[in-house]
């Protein structure tokens, strides 16, 4: 069976003119994602993962080549409602409830107000967050804010999940819940997910594709079809296939940093 | 229980420390002879406010409601306002914005005379002179709350696509809001503060300014008092109300969770 890709990129080109002269962010990078796949792109700081995710989604212009998602530019997609976006930071709005967070995407793109309960509902109830809709996010802890900001990307039913290392600023023993559970999510939703991360582990616990990314000029080294099955208990992280991928992954982020010592 | 008492406690310290003053200047008035024209004693005041409380209240409601609140509400819309479309329009941005900043600069002396020329003697070019005095710091302070949000907030809004009015009104207004307060809480006390002076320069035969600048020509310094501590009252009030309603709209900033 051969499928579609989803998302698109042929010899995308990304160049910031700086004070100090131009800076290229990404250089010749071409990646198809199909759908329903996980892929994760890793790579040392200034590699360019967080800003190919950013071309995908359409918060920066590339400066050359060409980018697709779902056979559309990245801006029509965006209007498409094709994509949830999660950041760094749950950056939920303080002065709204997390109901009125998950709300939000929907009272932009204009959904009927007969219809938000039962959204808002379902997507507290797939991040696991059912009865704290009326809380407001200071009053929850950072990895519960984090599900509700993956909640409220989910609200609004997009096909592709952009997220940007989404887990980055919570302590190990809770990002490995979270992994957990976005591999359950991610299973019962069969989106397509982006996932942009710098611990290796984490990369190869979730992905079906790893994308290995080193920096100057921000490119692709490797891309790595992971042999592990989609169902992914913790402890796989144990089994001899989990570590040769971890080990695959570790050699071609050092033969990009090779030329750096 | 002990919130109770906590509470009390926040009240009893500031009214408590305030009787002890008003006895030792009591005390002070009366122990070293103090002629009245200098310094009533607060009995004095007292009976002032009490034998003038229909005067009081008619200065009161030319000057404070009148002239200071309905200045104070035009200035903070029009400034809010002027934030807004500065914030939309940098053409308004590198024009209008210079010439805020040079009428904040002018001296509220001369401009009192001018707007009483302008709106007449009534409480008009009192409210004028209050718009003047309070627009600036509400269209800095607003300013300031529209660039508050960081990257990752807008570009989360540009992720739904949102339109410039959309980010306006669900982030950069509400992120704003304890910027606004803060403009309020200024304007509130520089409102009372133009609302009196200006009567100065021309007032009809009411109101507290007019009060106090004929009361000290007569040596009626009692009267001067009265009014003066109907101000302070006033404006501690205002202030109150503002702080109040601030807490309610910005109860989710960190400066206001506590109370919670």
């Amino acid at each position: 069976m051969t499928k579609k890709p989803v998302i698109s990129a042929r010899d995308l080109d990304l160049t910031f003119e700086t004070n100090d002269g131009p800076i290229h962010a990404l250089k010749g990078v071409s990646l198809d994602i199909e759908k329903g796949d996980f892929v994760s792109f890793i790579g040392p700081s200034g590699c360019g993962k967080t800003t190919f995710l950013r071309v995908i989604a359409g918060l920066e212009q590339a400066t050359g080549g060409d980018v697709s998602v779902n056979g559309m530019t990245p801006e029509e997609a965006r209007k498409s409602r094709a994509y949830g976006y999660v950041f760094q930071a749950a950056g939920l709005y303080p002065w709204r409830t997390i109901e009125g967070n998950i709300r939000l995407p929907l009272e932009i793109m204009g959904f009927a107000r007969a219809d938000m309960p039962r959204r808002i509902e379902r997507v507290l109830k797939l991040v696991d967050l059912e009865g704290f809709g009326r809380k407001y996010p200071w009053q929850l802890s950072g990895g519960m804010q984090q599900r509700a900001s993956i909640a409220r990307a989910l609200a609004f039913d997009a096909d592709i999940l952009l997220m940007d290392e989404p887990f980055g600023a919570l302590d190990e023993i809770v990002r490995d819940h979270l992994n957990e559970q976005l591999l359950a999510l991610w299973a019962k939703t069969e989106k397509t997910i982006g996932f942009v991360t710098h611990s290796i582990p984490e990369a190869v616990y979730l992905s079906t594709k790893i994308v290995v990314m080193s920096p100057r000029p921000g490119r692709i080294t490797d891309v790595i079809e992971s042999p592990l099955p989609r169902e992914r208990p913790l402890d796989i992280r144990d089994t001899p296939e989990f570590l040769e991928v971890a080990h695959r992954v570790r050699e071609g982020l050092r033969a990009g940093h090779a030329y750096d010592d | 229980m002990k919130q109770l008492s906590a509470r009390f406690e926040r009240i009893a310290w500031p009214l408590g420390f305030g009787i002890a003053v008003l006895i030792l200047w009591q005390v002070m008035v009366r122990a070293f002879n103090i002629p009245p024209a200098i310094l009533p004693a607060p009995t004095e005041i007292g009976a002032a406010i009490a034998r003038s409380t229909h005067i009081l209240w008619i200065d009161w409601v030319q000057t404070a409601v009148k002239g200071a609140i309905t200045g104070l509400i035009m200035g903070a819309i029009a400034g809010v306002a002027a934030a807004i479309a500065i914030d939309r329009v940098d053409f308004l941005r590198r024009g209008l914005l210079p010439v805020a900043n040079f009428v904040a600069a002018l001296p509220i002396v001369g401009v009192a005379p001018i707007m009483v020329m302008w709106f007449g003697f009534d409480w008009h070019s009192k409210a004028a002179v209050v718009v003047i005095m309070v627009f600036f710091p509400m269209l800095v302070n607003t300013l300031a709350g529209l660039a508050a949000t960081d990257r990752m907030q807008r570009d989360l809004m540009q992720t739904y696509s949102a339109s410039h009015l959309q980010t306006l009104t669900k982030l950069r207004l509400p992120a704003a809001m304890p910027f606004i307060f803060n403009g309020l809480k200024i304007a509130t006390t520089l409102a009372l503060i133009g609302a009196i002076v200006a009567e100065y320069f021309g007032s009809p035969t009411r109101g507290m300014g007019f009060r106090i600048s004929t009361e000290v020509g007569r040596l009626g310094i009692d009267m001067v008092w009265a009014e003066i501590a109907v101000s302070a009252l006033t404006g501690t009030a205002l202030y109150a109300l503002v702080a109040l309603i601030e807490r309610g709209v910005t109860f989710w900033h960190p400066s206001q969770r506590r109370r919670r």
